[in-house]
């Protein structure tokens, strides 16, 4: 038995296996092939203060190696997440933490307080890059001020684990980490997804509603290795590595990136119980490469 | 309904047209899990570099004697015309069964008629032929281009009364599903249709103003077909809902369909 255990702030994990918010419902919808226990941590899809609709139809295009998507946030809001969704998810096994949104610091810090008031809920992750939402979402990640403004005032609502979620769609992705740093955020988790679009040819028309979407996939895992890669050497605190991992090795190669630990998205679209074979993949890779840790990992290709 | 992520055995693949194939696919050493007409499976596709995503396909026919899983594909895109050039004896893996089914009449007596359009014929056969089991004869009608467009028929045929429009009168009536005089000459509990949304919207337009119980199957683009990414989202009553999970088949009454 290797030890997978991993440290994100106060949170303890029990291996460095997550799953992204927006790919993995509440992680119930999954529990036909995944043994949820098993799981590291399940990341709920964003949350923001109030319900929204998210963006019309079509949402999504498929692309080589990855798909597009416009969603928008759609959730039912907060209040509906702790009356309804989190009594049915506290007592799933493993660390169940919130995406929280929304659309200026106030409004991020207060629900952000709501979900503090969750005995259940041990961290939350900051989404300060939805690259689909007119107002904030990816506003506020793309500047060091913005970023550090969010984060300010949600630090002082909310005292657990507080993991902010970088946008990639940014110049230097290490100073956006510096400044969510020096705001108190405990790690950092990236990429989110990549800003893109696909046009339909025939008809002359972008394919998704609003124009734009946000790429994820195998095709933005080297963008995501990258960044992770870089902002290692710019931060101290813990960093979760996501962006097109699909197996063991995607997700070995984050951790010797720097990544504390690692989020599965959209492979989980692909493969629904990918996780479970990234868990024993990473246990593998430590027995055959006698590693005692999988936090041996951790940066080892620097 | 417990779902799975199984490697099925394709069987045998025929072509009913040009363009389209049927999968038979089987489950060597396990029996099918419970399905029901309407729901939909997710199929990985191997081998080809433009193709991502699982393509979601609907329930043709679960053959329990032969212990068979029927899928219609319509050769469309690089992903299923990856699938329609499976040789038998492939591997193809499949999560299933997804989102939910069409209502099943109560009653032997209800008089179901069952509206399709194109490879939206598909699920169809399955609701037919679960019907039938039940006592209930269904009736069909069919709407295609043209007389050469339309499948399955012999199987439809066993089931119940089957109608036709084309659009160039080559079989059938000249017209649209909507235009044929089955409408006037007979009176129905309940419909339940697939195909294309301009048809179905037509259909359901119908039904309204006959008073009739309808359900629509529908196939917006999808991606995780479990509910979770919201990508397949269609415009409801109770707001936007995805198609995977509270869909496909959906009760006309939800839909916001002018």
């Amino acid at each position: 038995m290797k030890d997978l255990n991993v440290q994100i702030g106060s949170l303890s994990l029990k291996n460095p296996v997550m799953t992204a918010s927006g790919t993995f419902g509440y992680g119930l919808e999954f529990a036909d092939f995944v043994d949820l226990n098993r799981l590291g941590g399940i990341i709920v899809k964003g949350t923001t203060l109030e319900p929204r609709q998210g963006n019309a139809y079509p949402r999504m295009a498929e692309t080589a190696q990855g798909m597009l998507n416009c969603v928008g946030l759609q959730n039912k809001g907060v209040d509906y997440f702790c009356e309804h969704i989190y009594p049915e998810v506290r007592k799933l096994g493993t660390a169940v933490l919130v995406n929280v949104s929304g659309n200026s610091p106030e409004n991020y810090a207060e629900c952000a307080r709501r979900i503090a008031a969750l005995d259940d809920i041990p961290a939350i992750e900051l989404n300060i890059s939805c690259p689909n939402v007119k107002k904030g979402g990816m506003a506020f990640g793309v500047t060091t001020e913005g970023a550090a403004s969010v984060v300010k005032a949600v630090r002082k609502a909310y005292p657990k684990t507080l993991i902010v979620k970088l946008s990639p769609n940014v110049t230097s992705i290490a100073d956006i980490a510096r400044a969510v740093e020096a705001e108190g955020a405990d790690a950092v988790s990236l990429i989110n997804t990549l800003m893109g679009m696909a046009i339909d040819a025939e008809r002359r028309r972008p394919l998704l509603s609003i124009g734009t979407g946000g790429l994820s996939g195998p095709a933005v895992k080297p963008v995501a290795l990258r960044m992770v890669w870089q902002v290692f050497d710019a931060v101290k605190i813990p960093i979760v590595g996501l962006g097109g991992i699909m197996n063991a090795t995607d997700a070995i190669e984050f951790m010797l990136a720097g990544a504390t630990a690692v989020e599965i998205g959209t492979a989980n679209f692909i493969d629904p119980a990918v996780t479970m074979k990234v868990i024993d993949g990473i246990e593998d890779y430590l027995c055959r490469h006698d590693f005692d840790s999988v936090r041996d990992l951790i940066g080892a290709a620097h | 309904m417990k779902k799975y992520i199984l490697d099925l055995t394709l069987r045998q693949i025929s072509e009913p047209r040009l363009g389209f194939v049927i999968l038979q696919l089987t489950d060597p050493e396990k029996v099918l899990p419970a399905m029901v007409p309407g729901q939909f499976v997710e199929v990985r596709v191997d081998g080809s570099s433009t193709t991502f995503l699982r393509r979601p396909i609907s329930i043709n026919r679960v053959v329990r004697e032969t212990n068979e899983l029927w899928l219609l594909v319509h050769a469309v895109g690089d992903g299923t015309r990856a699938l329609a050039a499976l040789q038998p004896g492939a591997v193809v893996n499949v999560v299933l069964p997804l989102g939910n089914g069409f209502t099943l009449p109560e009653a032997a007596k209800e008089r179901v008629l069952l509206v399709g359009g194109g490879v939206g014929t598909a699920p169809l056969l399955y609701l037919g032929e679960e019907m039938a089991a039940c006592g209930c004869r269904p009736t069909f009608l069919l709407g295609a281009r043209s007389a050469g467009d339309l499948m399955q028929l012999d199987l439809f045929r066993q089931l119940g009364d089957v109608y036709i429009t084309t659009e160039d009168g080559s079989d059938g009536e000249r017209g649209f599903v909507t235009q044929h005089s089955l409408w006037q000459q007979a009176s129905f509990t309940r419909i339940c249709t697939c195909g294309p949304k301009p048809m179905m919207v037509a259909v359901a337009r119908l039904a309204r103003e006959k008073g009739i119980a309808c359900e629509a199957s529908l196939e917006n683009l999808m991606a995780c077909g479990l509910g979770a990414c919201l990508c397949c989202v269609e415009d409801t009553t109770d707001g936007h809902v995805c198609v995977c999970k509270e869909g496909p088949v959906f009760n006309i009454e939800k839909l916001k369909w002018s």
